[in-house]
């Protein structure tokens, strides 16, 4: 029996194993208790040609609908429909960034590690804080860390979080939480913004998180939240949409201590949720609190600029047990792909981008506010998101839109039971979004909801 | 030894050597920008009229102002800085840094897969729930687990998802709070001590006997009612089979623990023996490691978790599952929650279902009697140049040491690592596992052909000669004077911290 990526021939092998004294490759397993090993071979289907797995992988893709010309996307909660450059492609599928792996041995890792150099620099500025780095699998990822990091900083557990939050987060938070033992606490909105006023003298806290924009797209005062976390004596966490800062002021110059957001927007794909990557950003002072890796500058031996992973010391695999994280991840690939799309964009580009969201937000939202028994969940400001009231439940609304080849967005349910927010429709369009789309989106909302 | 086979060299591509590549930013000029958009036909709001001016910031993002084609030159040059798979051996001990199919990358493009909204009606996501579910099915005939959770993003993710179910299972039996301590052994990597930690649990350590194996004694000795598992890498991190498996196993079920199995070193056993039939009641695997998906710098990965029958409650959703009218995503009636902020790294595992199919059941048995096949010829062509740390029958990689090396001529295991470089390879990992002194793990992989491995052998012994019979140990010691840049000054980046380039620049 063959494997497809094994080079040794029959030959080799049996001149390898005369080499180890071993009659057959079985001779290798010697120290296995045979009472273990699997005789009967692994149940699983026969070995596939390449085309032969191509085709049926073709049949998959034909049960899916994705978002394109046929499926025009309204949907976005936390996964955007933005413009791919073919240049981020091009430059995210050499395999010398595709293949390698975290820059261990810096000398001969020095593009992997100048790429994340750069990568910190440019989520730096995006933030508006000093420090970033490039270890965290998607936003909820990066919450769930910052929020340890706020707590050991702080020395304290409990953790007050806006409703505001996007609730699979939220709930990621609650998930990791019975092992950290944080004590998560939630503060409501009121309409459609985080209520600040609603929070008493909760004691000590160890972090405040808003997000801004919110989940329901609703823009957040971040001074606010800074009073209260000073208030409580807590670390500023403000889950952010990178793509946002194109036009608003960016969360460390309005008081966060950490910024944390989804990267997506910058270059992947929608991709069924993942991979994506986490963005991650704090202040100086807890630089030595980032979990994962972080890229230094430095010089080699002849004096020569060179780029290094540094404050190893804190990491999990030299902490062990004392590690405040255990991640190991270095998101190279997205990080890679976002610092290509940002250095596309550039300043104006990624002011242009923001703005296009906005503008075709506020167009498809008058539209679909015209229909008769549509009705915005708030009206508080929002950028690139918002959310309507229907008169059909929104599931079925999105199944019956999807017929006419748009995807209308998302249903709010988990995560806001019991609240005004509940059985919404969370709405969004980009800056890929044209007017004629708009239009057709609106008139077949309008047929579905008669 | 008998002759060894034709010597072939595995060259790694030339790398730009003592070239600075300027950071993007000094690429920049003011008004200069690629990007380009839709024609969209909306009215041109300003951004005064769509949002509050108090919200608003009056510059902008300094963003580096670059053409395209400077763009792609500056990244082009950065990877040609870059040691990859596809340049040549990687032999990082327990990273298996195996070769990439090519149809995988081919596969993980497809827009009908990378087009989809995580958040569409099910109707939109048969085929990936569909695929999803193969998925998790092969993954439980490959580990003899009854169900999979895909979500967890990476191995270490998956080490806490699975830690968390391990605490949700003694909760549901009411012994929560008795059970606070997790046995990991001296050799774990340093990942799984991290994991107890934020699980909220105590690490035991338990020490290594003579033979590389877990000390059962002491396990015994450390095994209470307070006990809520063990975690194990098995063959573990010396690249040893724990040959008392079974009786570790009944030790632990006998105090009411878990059996937690890190999948790190999963390629040595594909077919050949399953972490279920060992007793494992947890299993995480790194489909970035043993199915081939690419590494890219070091993620993204993905790191599902597989289960026995009496976890399956428990695992994080919502899950994709086959339904009545089709494929659905369902929450598991007791469920930790979510662990993504959706289904889990979806792209790569699409790569991963790519090459289990590429492979089949009978493959992947090949695969692993290869990849142990290449470790033990790997470490009979060291035997006599290096030390063996334990000298048995070793499965997908090898430990050696440089012990005897540094004692006699001065030569530690990072100056063979650089030296390694020079002569074309990616070096193995170094100074671990922590037990072993100067220790080299070497995991050549299935991929790499008999003459790769026995180039990459030639290199080891080639740098212990020359220090031991030419009495030329400098040109380790000055290595690696082949690369973009030579040795770095760690000490120097951790003391004057320039981690953005506006440090640098404030300097």
């Amino acid at each position: 029996m063959n494997a497809p990526f094994v080079a040794h021939t029959d030959a080799e092998i049996a001149e390898m194993l005369g080499v180890l004294g071993l009659e057959d490759l079985d001779g290798l397993f010697g120290e296995i208790p045979e009472a273990l090993r699997l005789r009967g071979g692994l149940d699983l289907p026969p070995a596939m040609s390449e085309p032969d797995v191509a085709w049926r992988l073709e049949e998959l893709a034909a049960r899916n609908r994705p978002c394109g010309r046929d499926l025009v996307c309204f949907a976005g909660a936390g996964s955007y429909d933005h413009e791919i450059p073919a240049v981020v492609k091009a430059i995210a599928s050499r395999s010398e960034f595709v293949t390698a792996y975290t820059p261990y041995q810096p000398e001969v890792s020095q593009g992997v590690l100048q790429a994340i150099f750069e990568y910190q620099t440019m989520i730096a500025r995006l933030s508006g804080l000093d420090v970033a780095n490039a270890s965290l699998y998607d936003g909820a990822a990066s919450l769930v860390e910052a929020v340890n990091l706020a707590v050991v900083a702080t020395n304290q557990r409990r953790v007050l979080c806006s409703q505001g939050v996007h609730p699979h987060w939220r709930r990621q938070l609650e998930t990791f939480a019975r092992g950290s033992g944080n004590e998560i606490g939630t503060v409501p909105l009121s309409g459609g913004v985080t209520a600040w006023d609603k929070v008493g003298d909760e004691g000590p806290s160890g972090a405040v998180v808003v997000a801004a924009p919110n989940f329901l797209g609703c823009l957040e005062d971040i001074a606010a939240a800074r009073r209260v976390a000073d208030r409580l004596g807590a670390r500023l966490i403000v889950c952010f949409d990178p793509v946002s800062v194109g036009l608003l002021q960016t969360p460390g110059s309005l008081g966060a201590d950490v910024v944390v957001g989804e990267g997506q927007p910058f270059g992947t794909a929608l991709g069924f949720g993942g991979p994506y990557l986490g963005l991650f950003a704090c202040r100086l002072q807890d630089v030595r609190r980032i979990p994962g890796r972080i890229v230094g500058e430095t010089v080699d031996t002849g004096g020569r600029h060179a780029y290094v992973m540094t404050l190893r010391a804190r990491e999990q695999d030299i902490r062990r047990e004392r590690a405040s994280s255990n991640v190991c991840t270095n998101q190279t690939l997205l990080a890679v792909t976002a610092a290509v799309h940002l250095s596309w964009l550039g300043p104006q580009g990624l002011r242009e981008v923001a703005l296009r969201c906005a503008r075709a937000t506020r167009y498809t939202r008058e539209a679909l506010c015209s229909i008769n028994g549509v009705q915005l969940v708030t009206t508080a400001p929002v950028l690139c998101e918002f959310a309507l009231r229907t008169p059909l439940e929104p599931e079925k609304l999105v199944e019956r839109l999807v017929e006419d080849g748009y995807l209308a967005g998302v249903p709010i349910r988990a995560g806001f039971d019991d609240t005004e927010y509940e059985g919404g429709l969370l709405v969004a369009a980009t800056e890929r979004r044209t007017r004629a789309e708009i239009e057709g989106f609106a008139a077949a909302f309008a047929k579905a909801v008669r | 030894m008998s002759a060894p086979l034709p010597a072939g060299r595995a060259l790694s591509a030339p790398l730009l050597a003592h070239d600075f590549e300027p950071a993007i930013f000094e690429f920049s000029e003011p008004g200069r920008q690629a990007a380009s958009f839709r024609t969209t036909d909306l009215p041109t709001w300003t951004a005064a009229e769509l949002v509050p001016g108090a919200f608003l910031q009056t510059g902008a993002v300094p963003l580096p102002e670059v053409s395209e084609r400077d763009l792609v030159a500056h990244f082009t040059r950065l990877t040609h800085r870059q040691y990859s798979v596809d340049l040549g051996a990687y032999p990082l001990g327990s990273c298996t840094m195996k070769y990439n199919p090519k149809a995988a990358d081919a596969g993980a493009a497809l827009p009908g897969f990378t087009g989809v909204h995580p958040a569409a009606p099910a109707t939109c996501t048969q085929g990936w729930l569909e695929l999803l579910v193969e998925l998790e099915e092969a993954l439980c005939a490959i580990t003899g687990m009854q169900a999979a959770t895909l979500q967890p993003a990476a191995g270490a993710a998956g080490e806490l998802t699975g830690l968390l179910l391990m605490r949700a299972y003694h909760d549901a039996n009411g012994e929560s709070a008795r059970r606070r301590r997790v046995i990991v052994p001296d050799s774990a990597h340093g990942t799984n001590p991290a994991s107890v930690r934020l699980s909220g649990y105590e690490v035991a350590t338990v020490g290594t006997n003579p033979r590389g194996g877990v000390d059962l004694q002491a396990l015994r000795a450390l095994l209470d009612d307070d006990v809520a598992g063990i975690m194990l890498t098995n063959p573990n991190t010396l690249g040893l089979f724990e040959e008392e498996i079974v009786e570790i196993a009944e030790a632990v079920h006998e105090v009411g623990g878990l059996l937690y199995y890190d999948g790190a070193n999963l390629n040595a056993i594909l077919g050949i023996v399953r972490p279920g039939d060992m007793g494992f009641d947890i299993v995480h695997l790194n489909v970035h490691k043993t199915f081939a998906t690419p590494h890219g710098g070091g993620g993204p990965g993905a790191g599902p978790v597989a289960v026995g029958a009496k976890l399956v409650p428990f695992l994080p959703g919502p899950r994709p599952t086959r339904g009545e009218s089709g494929f659905e995503l369902a929450m598991p009636e007791r469920s930790i929650g979510r662990v993504h902020s959706w289904h889990g790294n979806a792209v790569v595992l699409l790569r991963a279902w790519m090459y289990l199919r590429l492979n089949g059941g009978d493959g992947l048995k090949r695969v692993s009697e290869i990849a142990v096949l290449n470790a033990n010829w790997f470490k009979e062509r060291l035997r006599g140049t290096y030390d063996i740390a334990y000298d048995r029958p070793v499965m997908h990689e090898c430990v050696v040491s440089a012990k005897s090396l540094h004692e006699e001529v001065g030569l530690s295991a990072l100056d063979v690592a650089k030296r390694l470089m020079e002569l074309g390879f990616h070096p193995p990992t170094v100074y671990f596992p922590l037990i072993v002194e100067e220790a080299l793990m070497v995991e050549p992989t299935e991929t790499e052909s008999p003459q790769t491995v026995s180039a990459l052998a030639d290199a080891f012994v080639q740098i212990a000669r020359e220090a031991r019979d030419v009495g030329n140990a400098d040109d380790a010691k000055a290595a690696p004077r082949t690369t973009p840049v030579g040795r770095v000054d760690e000490a120097r980046a951790a003391r004057k911290l320039v981690v953005t380039f506006d440090q640098r620049r404030a300097d």
